[in-house]
């Protein structure tokens, strides 16, 4: 035989001008069909009585079901000038209904508001005004600690340095293999296709060289940077500031420009033009392959080809473009991982917008060095 | 003596083979505030973590009402868990929700309850702990003590039979942390809970506790246990020393 479900009881009578509401069985969140505040309303609607006694006919159990149902009660009560009366009610209870009343000192603040379209508008404008004030001196900070450094007066660990080329230089090579050999097949099976309708196959080792060593093989290794290390340096920064690391360096009059943005902006310097020479060889050899392998040339002529079509000018032209992507990677990193929030979730949201940031600004800097180069003729 | 609520029995602990405590036995009864006190790094936060099911024993067992935590099925050590709240060291408020959100997703979890309720009732757990009002505010934008606060509020959505805290009064200042001792006390006289609290802070200790365990990092193993203002004339020196902060009575 199975037991009955629990009920919670409710039952109300008017009095001498009172509304007695009598409460009983199992008040708990798991009872079934609770009784809901509304038929105590309707009743005080329907009776018009200014006072309400609860009475407690026989609870057997509670817990926040019956305070919420009581809470709700006490706030219509309130609203309406309702005299309410819980003394019949168990002390546990009522010692809660009371906590749940006592204003502490750090009740009054109020709820945030949610501001109107116009104020939001402004705050906008003001917040981008902050942004674009706290990039220029991060600029300004870090131009500053590079002069110290030039100078000999940065301070920050060596080893840190060494740490953090090596993260982001050879532990970035099996990546950066795959994607520019990748990068050099595609090119080649692209240009070969079109090519071979002329019989011009041979000009593709001219397309691959050029298209790597001028564009694709900064491009590439810059947006595997900005995902892999860019990433990582806001995520690294922001756990600092999270864990107040940086308010520590602070404190002991070490500056986190020189201590953290420094080691991590100059090896990206270093590194992303050496990545992109690595990366170059790897696409060319990716785009020999496809050449060879499938459009019938022979690697004497692969390489002969590459050699009449390329110059050091744009070798030079890749690196050039490589360091300033390093630059804008460390500084998008580093920039997000210093402006943190304290919080779990902030953390994250730097290390997206650091990558985000930084492949715009790749995008938009490799477009206006392309520009530039093609009207200085390099 | 109030009835037994949690039995640790022969606890031994460990991270791989180095031994934490070992040999721990006591009972927490049934309304009792039981202080799991001892000096830094003798274990109290790990005995906790293993109170609360976080951590395998490396020997011994541990009880609810009689039920063997670790032995049990998985669905009993589930129903096990829904019966008790913990209010982490930092509050551990998760922060990509505001404080009704944290309070509300156990609710969320576990009830049947629709969003508005939960929401109502995420508000009156709020205002249990002094926070009216604060509903819609984001972890970070809030003190310290108020995060604490907070957590407590997330530790008792479910109403829990038993309620865990880790160093509560760390970190505040003394009125603030009298302030949080009179709410634990005020809650487990109305819930009618068992409260299990990890401490150091002396007058906490002797303030609310009820009774107690002493751990000593050295023997590794509980060297005193009973309600704390009986400790400050116990034999042992160390014990002692502890709970009159190295002065003498």
């Amino acid at each position: 035989m199975t037991e009955p479900a629990p009920t919670a009881m409710l039952a109300l009578r008017q009095k001498e001008g009172r509304l007695h509401v009598c409460l009983g069985g199992d008040w708990r969140i798991a009872t079934p069909q609770r009784p809901t505040v509304g038929e105590v309303i309707l009743a005080l609607e329907e009776t018009r009585c200014k006072q309400v006694v609860i009475e407690d006919g026989g609870i057997q159990a509670w817990d926040s079901a019956l305070l919420l149902f009581l809470e709700q009660l006490r706030e219509f009560c309130r609203r309406h000038d309702i005299e309410l009366d819980c003394r019949g009610l168990p002390e546990g209870v009522r010692r809660l209904l009371h906590l749940a009343a006592a204003v502490t000192p750090t009740t009054t603040a109020g709820a945030p508001r949610s501001p109107g379209w116009l104020e939001r508008v402004g705050l906008r404008t003001l917040n981008l005004f902050d942004q674009t004030q706290a990039f220029v001196a991060f600029i300004g900070e870090t131009a500053l600690s590079l002069l110290r450094l030039i100078r000999g007066r940065a301070r920050f660990r060596l080893r840190d340095l060494w740490l953090v080329l090596q993260e982001c230089g050879p532990d970035a090579l099996p990546i950066v293999t795959l994607i520019a050999l990748l990068m050099g097949l595609i090119l080649a099976y692209v240009g070969a296709i079109q090519l071979q309708m002329f019989g011009a196959q041979v000009y593709v080792a001219n397309l691959v060289g050029l298209g790597t060593l001028r564009e694709m093989g900064a491009m590439m290794t810059a947006v595997i940077m900005a995902g892999r290390t860019g990433a990582a340096y806001a995520a690294q920064l922001g756990t600092m500031q999270v864990n107040e690391e940086i308010d520590a360096l602070k404190t002991l009059g070490l500056s986190p420009m020189e201590f953290l943005v420094l080691p991590r902006m100059i090896a990206l310097i270093v590194m992303v033009p050496l990545l992109t020479l690595y990366a170059d060889l790897i696409g060319l050899l990716g785009g020999g392959l496809a050449a060879v392998s499938v459009f019938d040339l022979t690697v004497l002529e692969y390489v002969t080809q590459t050699r009449t079509a390329l110059s050091l000018q744009d070798l030079g032209v890749g690196l050039i473009k490589a360091v300033v992507f390093g630059i804008l990677i460390a500084t998008a990193g580093c920039l997000r991982g210093i402006q943190c929030r304290r919080s779990a979730q902030a953390v994250g949201e730097a290390a997206t917008s650091a990558v985000v940031s930084a492949i715009v600004a790749i995008v938009v800097a490799d477009s206006l060095l392309t520009i530039l180069f093609t009207r200085l003729g390099i | 003596m109030t009835e037994p609520h949690i039995v640790v029995h022969d606890l031994t602990m460990a991270y791989g083979d180095r031994v934490i405590q070992r040999d721990l036995n006591f009972t927490i009864g049934r309304g009792d505030i039981f202080i799991i006190m001892g000096g830094s790094g003798c274990g109290k936060s790990t005995l906790l973590r293993h109170l609360i099911g976080l951590i395998r024993p490396a020997k011994g067992r541990i009880l609810y009402d009689g039920v063997d935590f670790w032995n049990a099925d998985p669905s009993t050590r589930t129903a096990l868990l829904r019966r008790i709240g913990v209010l982490y060291q930092s509050g551990a408020l998760w922060s990509s929700m505001t404080l009704a959100e944290n309070v509300g997703l156990p609710l969320g979890e576990y009830t049947d309850l629709d969003d508005a309720e939960i929401m109502a009732l995420a508000s009156l757990k709020l205002a249990l702990v002094g926070l009216k009002g604060f509903e819609n505010y984001y972890p970070y934008e809030i003190s310290g003590g108020m995060q604490k606060r907070a957590g407590l509020a997330r530790a008792i959505a479910l109403d829990p039979e038993i309620l865990f805290f880790d160093e509560p009064s760390a970190g505040l200042d003394p009125v603030s942390a009298k302030r949080l001792d009179d709410l634990i006390v005020e809650l487990r006289d109305s819930l009618g809970a068992t409260v299990v609290i990890v401490t150091h802070e002396l007058p906490s200790i002797l303030a609310i506790g009820t009774n107690s365990v002493f751990l000593d990092a050295e023997r590794k193993t509980m060297i005193a246990q009973g309600p704390p203002r009986e400790l400050l004339h116990h034999a042992d020196p160390k014990v002692r020393e502890f709970l009159t902060r190295g002065g003498t009575l």
